[in-house]
């Protein structure tokens, strides 16, 4: 075996001309006239979506690239998948690259189960005869040898989830790249892929580069980490220590008590804005430990017909870890498919007491509407205890439970 | 195995060894393809069989019977057919090739392959087609008493690759152009129809008396009059012809790697 890192990545920077951009396709007439005029071609402005990138990944590291939403983390495993190329830069790897895809990439609707298990392993990299080899363990890894010859447009969501994720959790390549994926599909099937990838790494020295939100699942499974933002790395090291940093860095960026949005009548959903509010109901970014808090949220749905809607509030700790989340349909579930047009107000209680509250120290608070990701606010707040009201032991939350003590005999 | 990710790649040599080592999944591209194409339609392959066959059946009665449009002494129906047979690998892998990578945006834009697979692979799954209506040619023939010849089978296999060399070479800048500008996409019907009248289809070049060298350019002119004189054997094939358009459909296959190569790396970013 050699030493040198299986990947290297060596200052790689991409940039993207405004406009060029995502779901923007420019007809004939509109480029013959930039063609001609040169300063239309100047109004353009660039994005630098990655900004001189360097790191390395040694062989059978597990590594979490962790960062805000567009900090540049899905354009970086993009490039390392040669989906896009960089602008300037290169990136060197010593082994077979693959990636575990997005739900359901390289399905067809129309063709059944088993002939998607084939056409999904031949596209990700497998050779016919591996696809064959491993297809009993792939159906049975799945949980759906019976639904194996009907078209996968009649599987459920989580179907599809599951047959996309056993495929893929099947490939051997030296690298796997995974974005985000495990986000979705429910929780059983998630730990098991989990086990199923930190476990197949393990034993055969396999080296994954892990990008995602969920701060829990990167530092269970990864060694280190490089936290991105803006398109820069930030810091680059022991999963811990870059988390840390990664949670300060979200602390410092907002400590407002309210978060308002420009308003833009081109969203389909719209947050205007958030604020978090003390138990006396007084915008407050420090909350006293054993008092309820809540968050009040504006947004406005358009449209002319009932939308799916959801809105989202997730709270971690200063380490990372989810300490809750929480959706407004939770006791709402007739609102999830049918949000009128309209603007609203939410508001969210958190129920924190003297009997069970969180624990003194800083936290971070997420709101969205899943519909729209382009959009979060962020809140970082304190809970604090100044008169030492209640006793705090280590731990995401304190607790006044009674301990009934008896002396059972001598 | 080292891979060297970096900006600016144009066309090399090894892109051609990459894709001759992914020849399974261009297998796998075509045999998806086929399965796709007459799912959930009632009565499947028949369609193969029943569109030439309608083509063929309006011409006739349209060019053949009403315009009496000269057919070289060769019966209209099969005159017709065999200018179809062609034309319809022709125009249906141009269609397909071009838009084989819109079409499958989410693929592009998730996992890497290469890229030039998709159009290829454009081609195979229409040759099963093509390989139908041989069949009701064949037939046609026999009952207009003409007995296929035999070497003239043997040059049919030249005839198919230079069209889909044809077709893929157009359908590669096409498909290129068409992720920039979608006006490919609505441009093209328009186009292969008009393409349709420049080629000898429903006519014999000789119509043209001595302006027919210039339907030459077009490659597919050559194709479908090496066709009629190999299959019907009355005239001698005009060798000279058909190496011009071997030539030119070469050229423009060039043509069509080179600028596939060149946008390839924004395709991601673009569609």
């Amino acid at each position: 075996m050699n030493t040198k890192p299986i990947i290297e990545i060596r200052s790689i920077s991409k940039s993207y001309r405004i406009g060029e951009a995502k779901d923007y396709y420019s007809t004939l007439r509109d480029s013959m006239g930039t063609l001609f005029s040169k300063k239309a071609r100047q109004d353009s402005s660039v994005f630098w979506a990655l900004k001189d990138v360097s790191f390395s990944v040694q062989a059978g590291e597990i590594v979490g690239v962790i960062g805000r939403n567009g900090a540049g983390k899905s354009t970086l495993l993009k490039i390392l998948n040669r989906i896009t190329e960089p602008t300037s830069g290169e990136a060197v790897i010593r082994g077979k690259i693959s990636s575990l895809l997005e739900v359901g990439t390289g399905f067809h609707p129309e063709l059944t189960g088993r002939e998607n298990i084939y056409f999904a392993g031949a596209i990700l990299g497998m050779k016919r005869k591996e696809i064959a080899s491993k297809f009993d363990e792939i159906v049975q890894f799945a949980e759906m040898q019976q639904f194996l010859d009907t078209p996968v447009k009649r599987y459920s969501s989580g179907m599809q989830v599951r047959l996309a994720f056993s495929v893929a959790v099947h490939m051997e390549p030296d690298i796997l790249l995974i974005d985000e994926v495990l986000a979705v599909g429910d929780l059983a099937f998630q730990r098991k892929c989990l086990s199923k990838i930190h476990e197949t790494a393990r034993r055969d020295g396999r080296t994954i580069l892990f990008v995602s939100h969920n701060l829990d699942v990167v530092q269970s499974l990864c060694d280190r980490c490089v936290f991105l933002e803006y398109g820069q790395v930030q810091s680059v090291g022991p999963t811990e220590d870059v988390i840390r940093a990664y949670m300060a860095r979200m602390n410092s960026a907002a400590s407002e008590s309210r978060i308002d949005f420009p308003s833009d009548e081109t969203k389909m959903f719209e947050l205007s804005s958030v604020m978090l509010r003390d138990s006396e109901g007084a915008p407050e970014t420090v909350i006293e430990a054993g008092k309820p808090f809540s968050i009040e949220v504006e947004y406005i749905v358009r449209g002319t017909e009932p939308s799916a809607f959801w809105l989202v509030a997730q709270c971690m700790n200063e380490n990372g870890t989810m300490v809750f989340g929480s959706i407004d349909t939770d006791n709402n579930p007739t609102l999830t498919k049918n949000r009128m047009p309209g603007s609203y107000r939410a508001i969210f209680t958190f129920p924190n007491s003297g009997d069970l509250g969180l624990n003194v120290g800083d936290y971070t608070l997420t709101i969205r509407i899943h519909q729209d990701p382009t959009r979060e606010a962020i809140f970082s707040f304190r809970i604090e205890d100044d008169i030492d009201k209640y006793i705090h032991r280590a731990g995401v939350v304190f607790t006044s439970a009674q301990w009934r003590v008896s002396r059972l005999g001598e | 195995m080292v891979l060297v990710i970096r900006p600016k790649r144009t066309f090399s040599w090894a892109d051609l060894k990459e894709l001759w080592q992914n020849q399974e999944l261009l297998y796998f591209f075509t045999w998806r393809d086929l399965k796709i194409r007459y799912k959930q339609t009632l009565v499947g392959i028949a369609w193969a069989v029943f569109q030439p066959l309608t083509t063929m059946a309006i011409f006739t009665i349209l060019f053949g019977m009403f315009a009496k449009i000269p057919s070289d002494n060769i019966p209209y129906p099969i005159f017709v057919f065999a200018g179809l047979l062609f034309w319809q690998l022709f125009s249906a892998s141009l269609a397909q090739t071009s838009n084989s990578l819109v079409a499958n945006q989410n693929l592009l834009t998730k996992v890497y392959f290469p890229r030039l697979l998709l159009p290829v692979s454009s081609i195979f799954s229409n040759l099963v087609d093509f390989a139908i209506a041989s069949v009701i040619l064949a037939v046609l023939m026999i009952w207009y008493g003409f007995i296929p010849q035999l070497w003239g089978l043997l040059i049919l296999p030249l005839l198919i690759i230079i069209t889909s060399i044809f077709a893929v070479g157009l359908g590669l800048s096409l498909a290129a152009l068409n992720v920039k500008y979608r006006d490919v996409k609505y441009a093209l019907p328009f186009f292969i129809q008009m393409l349709m009248f420049v080629t000898p289809v429903i006519y014999s070049p000789s119509i043209f008396g001595t302006y027919s060298w210039i339907l030459a350019i077009n490659p597919m002119t050559g194709v479908i009059k090496a066709a009629r004189a190999a299959l019907f054997g009355l005239q001698p094939i005009n060798w000279g012809l058909l190496g011009l358009s071997a030539l030119a459909a070469c050229i423009i296959l060039a043509i069509g790697i080179i600028y596939f190569k060149r946008t390839e790396r924004y395709f991601a970013d673009l569609i």
